[in-house]
């Protein structure tokens, strides 16, 4: 059975009612992940992480938070973060068309369209 | 089939491209036999996701007529394998995921379209990693690859498709992309040559973006003058992509020429501590041996840095990835699931069932460092890492024209031996991370055995050094045959 909106919703609520799902928790980050804040990571990345799956995730996120954890160490006071390797400034364009519509060739790969438009649950009710 | 047509498989492209301009065989008669080579060896080692059968003929007929008529560009007729991330217009585009398996592209990418337009033809789509997210191409939705010196184990990932492929001779030459060492730890792991240029001298556009700060597609191929042949056509400035970089390209052939007469080689300390493999060391230290005695000078550089290399590369690869991914909803392409009971659940549910498990961690772990009041602790604090690993290696290229080192840790391991702890498998690129947080320009190539099984040298430049990169394994390959190597069952 799914989990749907609600139940992720639930989730978050009921883990705030703790003290909050993401506690921020520095210096001292972190070193392992439960079952609920897998849960509401999951839901914050829309991503439906099965019944089954959801030991295994808690284990091996936890592994890896814990192995990048190890980053605090690091000696960074007026080290300038690095967004990018060459340090590059995006380029203006000429603002001209240079595509055509081609919409029927890409609304090929399209789940389900009706008239040219991508089709979605109902949203509004 | 002509008495020299019956061993294309075995030459590399430069020698088929003599081949080709010498009319020993035609462009048709070298697609037959590799795509019945193909058709023969595949099945062994699940290096194809597609095999572009009638593509390739048509496109082989087409070479081989502007030939006749004086025309094609500078790998008219020669065959590539293009890694399943590079969309292919017409043709399925999977990345390797169950969320893209229906998915044909409506456009090329630029490496895609530069490579045919130069004459080069499409054999198929290589096999990798689930949206190049690992290190041994076991997260492919359509099964692991294998390693042609033995196929219990990985050819390395996440192009492990198009170094398996490479190595058992099915193609000469195939594409790939490195973002933390997706080309040279393959290559290394399957005895090829992998080059992954400085970030920006390839376009990115239509190459299915996993982390974009750290992308940069490439080759592998079975020579480092294979290489240059193909990063000549592949580079140059592409408006589609914003972050090419606009500045001319060598002549990288002509660039083989050179000598390594003293070229200043850093060797870095760090490199031989625990966790590298002594029999991988041995051949190591014999390669920089071989520099050396061709008047290479070796000089011992620090990397200090080089520790927080990995779990650097695990907040800023996955934060990106969490955000290129977003883009996979269920609604304009990709796997849907069935019955939303509404959009929340259509999202959460094509995305679950879409991505593999590997993906589903990355996405969750950036997602994680990005999320309130984590951001600062580990999204900007690996920004700043990032920026001292990338000091570290301006600070070692004062001293030194290129770094020399291991590309893996250790041989190609066994198929499932690392899937248990992902942090295990991310360890297996150590040796390549640093050249992608810092934008620099690396090649793997072959420089002995241990136990039978392929390891690699690993040559890293400053940025834009590939003609020197080039140079110095090319002259490397001119001294020593481990590159001429081929494993036994694909000879």
């Amino acid at each position: 059975m799914p989990t749907t909106l609600h139940k992720v919703a639930c989730i978050i609520c009921a883990h705030a009612s703790q003290g909050g799902a993401l506690r921020p928790n520095t210096p001292d980050l972190p070193v392992s992940l439960d079952k609920v804040q897998v849960q509401h990571i999951a839901a914050l990345a829309r991503l439906r992480v099965a019944d089954d799956e959801i030991a295994e995730t808690v284990d091996k996120l936890s592994r890896i938070v814990d192995f990048v954890a190890q980053l605090s160490q690091a000696a960074t006071d007026d080290v300038v973060p690095m967004a990018h390797p060459l340090n590059q400034v995006q380029r203006p364009r000429p603002d001209r068309i240079t595509e055509s519509n081609d919409r029927d060739r890409i609304q090929s790969n399209a789940p389900a369209i009706s008239d040219g438009f991508y089709l979605v649950p109902k949203v509004l009710e | 089939m002509s008495a020299s047509s019956r061993d294309l498989h075995a030459q590399p492209l430069t020698q088929l491209a003599a081949g080709l301009s010498r009319g020993d065989f035609s462009a048709l008669e070298l697609t037959q036999a590799l795509l019945a080579r193909i058709e023969r060896h595949n099945g062994s080692l699940n290096a194809f996701v597609t095999v572009t059968v009638d593509e390739a003929l048509a496109a082989a007929k087409r070479a081989d007529a502007d030939r006749a008529a004086g025309k094609g560009g500078v790998l008219n007729g020669l065959p590539i394998v293009h890694k399943d991330i590079f969309c292919t217009r017409d043709v399925l585009t999977t990345c390797g995921s169950r969320m893209l398996e229906n998915f044909v592209s409506p456009y090329d990418a630029t490496v895609v379209e530069r490579l045919a337009d130069a004459g080069a033809i499409m054999l198929g789509k290589s096999n990798m990693d689930e949206f190049a997210m690992g290190s041994s191409s076991e997260t492919s939705y359509f099964g692991p690859v294998r390693n042609p010196w033995d196929t219990e184990r990985s050819p390395g990932g996440s192009s492990g498709g198009s170094s398996a492929a490479v190595a058992a001779r099915l193609v000469p030459a195939a594409t790939g992309t490195d973002t933390g060492g997706s080309i040279r730890q393959p290559a290394a792991l399957t005895g090829t040559t992998g080059l992954k240029p400085t970030y920006g001298r390839v376009s990115r556009y239509g190459m299915i973006a996993f982390a974009s700060s750290l992308d940069q597609a490439g080759v592998i191929t079975r020579s480092a003058g294979d290489a240059a042949l193909l990063l000549g056509v592949m580079a140059g400035f592409d408006e589609r992509d914003s972050t090419s970089v606009d500045r001319p390209v060598p002549d990288y052939v002509a660039g083989l020429a050179g000598s390594l007469k003293g070229v200043r080689v850093g060797v870095v300390r760090q490199h031989f501590d625990a966790g590298l493999d002594e029999h991988c060391a041995a051949a190591v230290r014999e390669a920089l041996a071989v520099l050396e005695s061709q008047g290479a000078i070796l000089t011992e550089v620090d990397l200090p840095n080089l520790d927080l290399s990995v779990p650097t590369y695990y907040v800023v690869a996955p934060a990106e990835c969490s955000s290129n991914l977003s883009r996979f909803d269920g609604v304009r392409f990709g796997h849907r699931a069935d019955d939303p009971e509404d959009l929340m659940d259509l999202y959460c549910r094509s995305r679950g069932e879409g991505f593999g498990a590997e993906v589903k961690r990355r996405i969750m772990t950036g997602t994680y460092v990005l999320s309130a009041g984590y951001y600062d602790a580990y999204y900007l604090k690996a920004q700043q890492v990032r920026q001292l690993i990338s000091d570290d290696f301006r600070h070692a290229f004062a001293d030194v024209d290129v770094i020399a080192g291991p590309t893996a840790p250790t041989p190609a391991f066994k198929l499932g031996d690392k899937t248990d702890d992902p942090v295990t498998m991310y360890l297996n690129d150590i040796y390549t991370i640093g050249a992608n947080l810092a934008g620099l320009p690396g090649i793997s190539v072959p420089c002995g055995f241990v136990d039978g099984l392929p390891v690699g040298l690993h040559l890293v430049g400053p940025h834009f050094a590939e003609e020197s990169l080039l140079c110095c394994a090319h002259q490397y390959q001119q001294l020593t045959d481990w590159h001429e190597q081929c494993p036994g069952d694909y000879r």
